[in-house]
C-alpha cells in the first residue's frame, strides 16, 4: 500500500494524544488512592489541552486525506457498518471529553458529586476522565480495526493491529507525559516513565509477534485465481495503462525492497530500545532533558513504523498491476 | 431479484480495446463523467477508466498463449466495498443488483477502493470522488431506448461478441446459459465476494486424428481390380 502522510500523521498524532490524554487520568486516580501525591488541577489541565492539540492536529492531518473534505460530516453516516464512520464519531468525543476534562481540572471543579463505598468521593474530574478513558480506548479500538478489518490486506486482518496501534499510542502519550514531567520539573517523571517503559516493551512484543506472523503469511490470492487459469507460468504483459493508473499509485509504496528493510531496522531501534535506555539513563543521572529527547525520538521512529505498516501491506488488486510493458 | 451482469468470453476477446475507447466515451460525457484524462498525448498518459483490457502470457515460450483479460467492476453478489463506506455514497441497487456510488455524497476518503480485491475502483484525480463501472446504468434503465441498445455500451462495442450481458439470476437468460453451458466461473472466488460477472474459460480446439484415418478405405484411386485386361469388352464398355 502506498504510505499517504495524511494517514501517517493522523494515526501517530491521536495515538500519542489519546496516550496523555490516559496518562493524566491515571495519574488522578494513583493520586487518589494515594500511591502518588496529589497534583495541582494546572497539572492534568495543561497535559490534557496539549493532549487536545494533538487530537486536534490528528484530525487536521486527516483532512488532507480527503479528496473532498468538504463533505467529511457526511462519514458519520454508516456507523452501524463502517469503522471508518465509527472513528470519525468517537473521535470528536473524545476531543470533546478530554476538552471538558481539562477545563473542570483548569477552573477546579472538584467538589464531589457523590460518594461510592467509604472513601471515594466523585468529582466532576474524575467522572469525565473515566468516561473520557472509556472512549479513547474505543477511539484505538476504531481506528485500528480501520485496517484490521480488510480482510483482503492479510497482513493487517490481525487483532495484533490493534494491540500495536493500542500499545504504540499508549506508550507514546506516557513517553509524552514523562517529558511533560521531566519539563516542569514534576517528580511524576519516574512514575510516567516507568509506565512508558512498560508500555513500550508491551508495544514491542506485539510489534515482533505482528512481524513474525506476517514474514510466514499464505497469501489467499494468486495470479491463477486473480484471472481463473490453472498454469504454473503466468505473466502480465500488459496492465491497459502505460502511464500508470490509481491502482499503480494508492496500492504500491514504489520504494526498493532495501529501504523498506532498512527503515524497519531504523524504527525498531528508535520506538524500542533507544527510548527506554534514554529513560533508565535519566533515572540514574536525574536529567530532565533526557525524557523530553526520549519522547522526541519514540515518536519519529513511531512516523517511520507507521510508514512501515503501510509499505508492508500487499493487496491482491497488485495482482493485476504486475506489469505495464 | 435481478442481478444485471456481464459475462465476458475469453476464449474470443482480440485484446482489440473497443470496450475500453467505448466505456470511456460514453461514460465520460454521461451520468458518471467526467473521467479525467491526463498528459493524453504525453509521455505518461494517465486517467479514470472504468474498464481495462490486461493482457497476460501463459505458458513459457515456445509453448505460450496470450490471454486477453478485460476487466472492471464485478458487481458482486456480497460486495465488501459498500458496508466500509463511512459515508453510505456506495450502494447496491436493490432493484438490479448494480453496485454505484453517488458522486454527491463521496469524500474520496479511498476506503472502498482497499476493501475491493480485483481493483475495480479508481478515484478520479479532478473531481476527486471515486468511480467504478456502472454497467452504463443510464443506458440499461432508459426506457427511451431501443431493447437492441438497452445494454452497457461495452457490449454494443465489442466486434468479436465476446461481452454478454443479462440478468444471471434468471436461469433462462443468454448470460445464465453461457455459464451453465460454458464453464464461467467468477474471479478469485477465495474471498466470497459471488462476482456477478463471470468469464467464459479459453477453449483449446482439437482435431483427433487417428493415424488409420490417413488412408481412406474408401479410396477411389486405390487399386484393387487386379484383373489383366487384354482388349475384350468390359462393363464400361457397354454402361454408360
Ligand atoms: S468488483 Fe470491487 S468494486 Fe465491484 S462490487 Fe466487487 S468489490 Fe465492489
Ligand atoms: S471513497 Fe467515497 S465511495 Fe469510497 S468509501 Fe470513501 S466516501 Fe465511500
Amino acid at each position: 500500500m502506498h504510505p499517504a502522510f495524511s494517514v501517517i500523521f493522523l494515526t501517530t498524532l491521536i495515538g500519542a494524544g489519546q496516550g496523555l490524554y490516559l496518562a493524566m487520568v491515571t495519574g488522578q486516580l494513583y493520586a487518589i488512592a494515594r500511591f502518588l501525591p496529589a497534583q495541582t488541577d494546572q497539572f492534568y489541565a495543561i497535559g490534557s489541552l496539549v493532549a487536545l492539540a494533538l487530537l486536534i492536529a490528528g484530525l487536521g492531518a486527516s483532512f488532507f486525506h480527503l479528496g473532498r473534505p468538504e463533505r467529511g460530516w457526511r462519514a458519520a453516516a454508516m456507523w452501524r457498518t463502517s469503522w471508518l464512520s465509527r472513528e470519525v464519531i468517537i473521535l470528536p468525543l473524545v476531543m470533546t471529553l478530554v476538552f471538558a476534562y481539562g477545563v473542570a481540572h483548569w477552573f477546579g471543579w472538584t467538589q464531589p458529586l457523590f460518594q461510592v463505598g467509604a472513601a471515594l468521593q466523585v468529582d466532576l474530574t474524575l467522572l469525565l476522565g473515566v468516561l473520557g478513558t472509556v472512549a479513547s480506548l474505543a477511539l484505538f479500538i476504531c481506528t485500528a480495526m480501520i485496517y484490521a478489518a480488510v480482510r483482503f490486506i492479510q497482513e493487517w486482518h490481525t487483532p495484533l493491529t490493534v494491540s500495536n496501534f493500542l500499545f504504540f499510542g499508549a506508550a507514546s502519550g506516557f513517553m509524552l507525559a514523562a517529558a511533560y514531567s521531566a519539563y516542569i520539573g514534576n517528580p511524576l517523571v519516574t512514575f510516567y516513565g516507568t509506565w512508558a517503559v512498560i508500555l513500550t516493551l508491551i508495544a514491542l512484543a506485539s510489534r515482533l509477534a505482528h512481524l513474525r506472523r506476517n514474514v510466514r503469511l499464505k497469501y489467499k490470492s494468486t495470479v491463477q485465481t486473480a484471472i481463473g487459469v490453472r498454469h504454473a507460468t503466468v505473466i502480465q504483459k500488459a496492465q491497459g495503462a502505460t502511464g500508470g493508473s490509481f491502482n499503480t499509485r494508492e496500492f504500491f509504496h514504489g520504494r526498493s525492497p532495501v529501504l523498506v528493510k532498512q527503515l524497519r531496522m531504523i524504527y525498531i531501534v528508535l520506538v524500542f530500545p533507544l527510548p527506554v535506555l534514554l529513560i533508565g539513563l535519566s533515572y540514574l543521572i536525574g536529567s530532565s532533558s533526557l525524557p523530553i529527547t526520549a519522547f522526541f525520538i519514540q515518536f519519529a521512529g513511531l512516523l517511520i513504523e507507521r510508514w512501515s505498516f503501510f509499505a508492508e501491506a500487499r493487496h491482491p488488486q497488485n495482482l493485476y498491476y504486475q506489469s505495464v510493458a | 431479484m435481478t442481478q444485471l451482469a456481464l459475462v465476458i468470453d475469453l476464449n474470443v476477446c482480440v485484446g482489440c480495446h473497443a470496450c475500453v475507447t467505448s466505456c470511456k466515451e460514453w461514460n465520460t460525457s454521461g451520468w458518471a463523467g467526467p473521467l479525467v484524462d491526463q498528459n493524453p498525448y504525453e509521455g505518461s498518459p494517465t486517467g479514470t477508466f472504468f474498464n481495462r483490457v490486461q493482457t497476460f502470457e501463459i505458458g513459457t515460450f515456445p509453448n505460450t498463449e496470450t490471454l486477453h483479460f478485460p476487466k472492471s467492476c464485478l458487481h458482486c453478489e456480497e460486495p465488501p466495498c459498500v458496508p466500509v463506506c463511512p459515508t453510505g455514497a456506495s450502494y447496491k441497487r436493490a432493484d438490479n443488483g448494480v453496485v454505484l456510488v453517488d458522486y454527491d455524497k463521496c469524500i474520496g476518503c479511498k476506503y472502498c477502493s482497499w476493501a475491493c480485491p480485483y481493483g475495480a475502483r479508481e478515484l478520479d484525480a479532478q473531481q476527486q470522488v471515486m468511480k467504478k463501472c456502472t454497467l452504463c446504468i443510464d443506458r440499461i434503465t432508459d426506457a427511451k431506448l431501443s431493447e437492441r441498445d438497452r445494454k452497457p455500451s461495452c457490449v454494443l462495442a465489442c466486434p468479436a461478441s465476446a461481452r454478454l450481458f443479462g440478468d444471471v439470476h434468471d436461469p433462462d437468460s443468454e448470460v445464465s446459459i453461457a455459464i451453465r453451458e460454458r464453464g464461467g466461473y467468477q474471479l478469485m472466488p477465495e474471498w466470497g465476494t459471488q462476482p456477478s460477472n463471470h468469464y467464459l474459460p479459453r477453449q483449446k480446439m482439437r482435431l483427433h486424428i487417428d493415424p488409420e484415418e490417413l488412408t481412406r478405405v474408401d479410396n477411389p484411386l486405390r487399386r484393387e481390380d487386379l484383373t489383366d485386361y487384354t482388349g475384350e469388352e468390359t462393363l464400361d464398355d457397354v454402361a454408360w
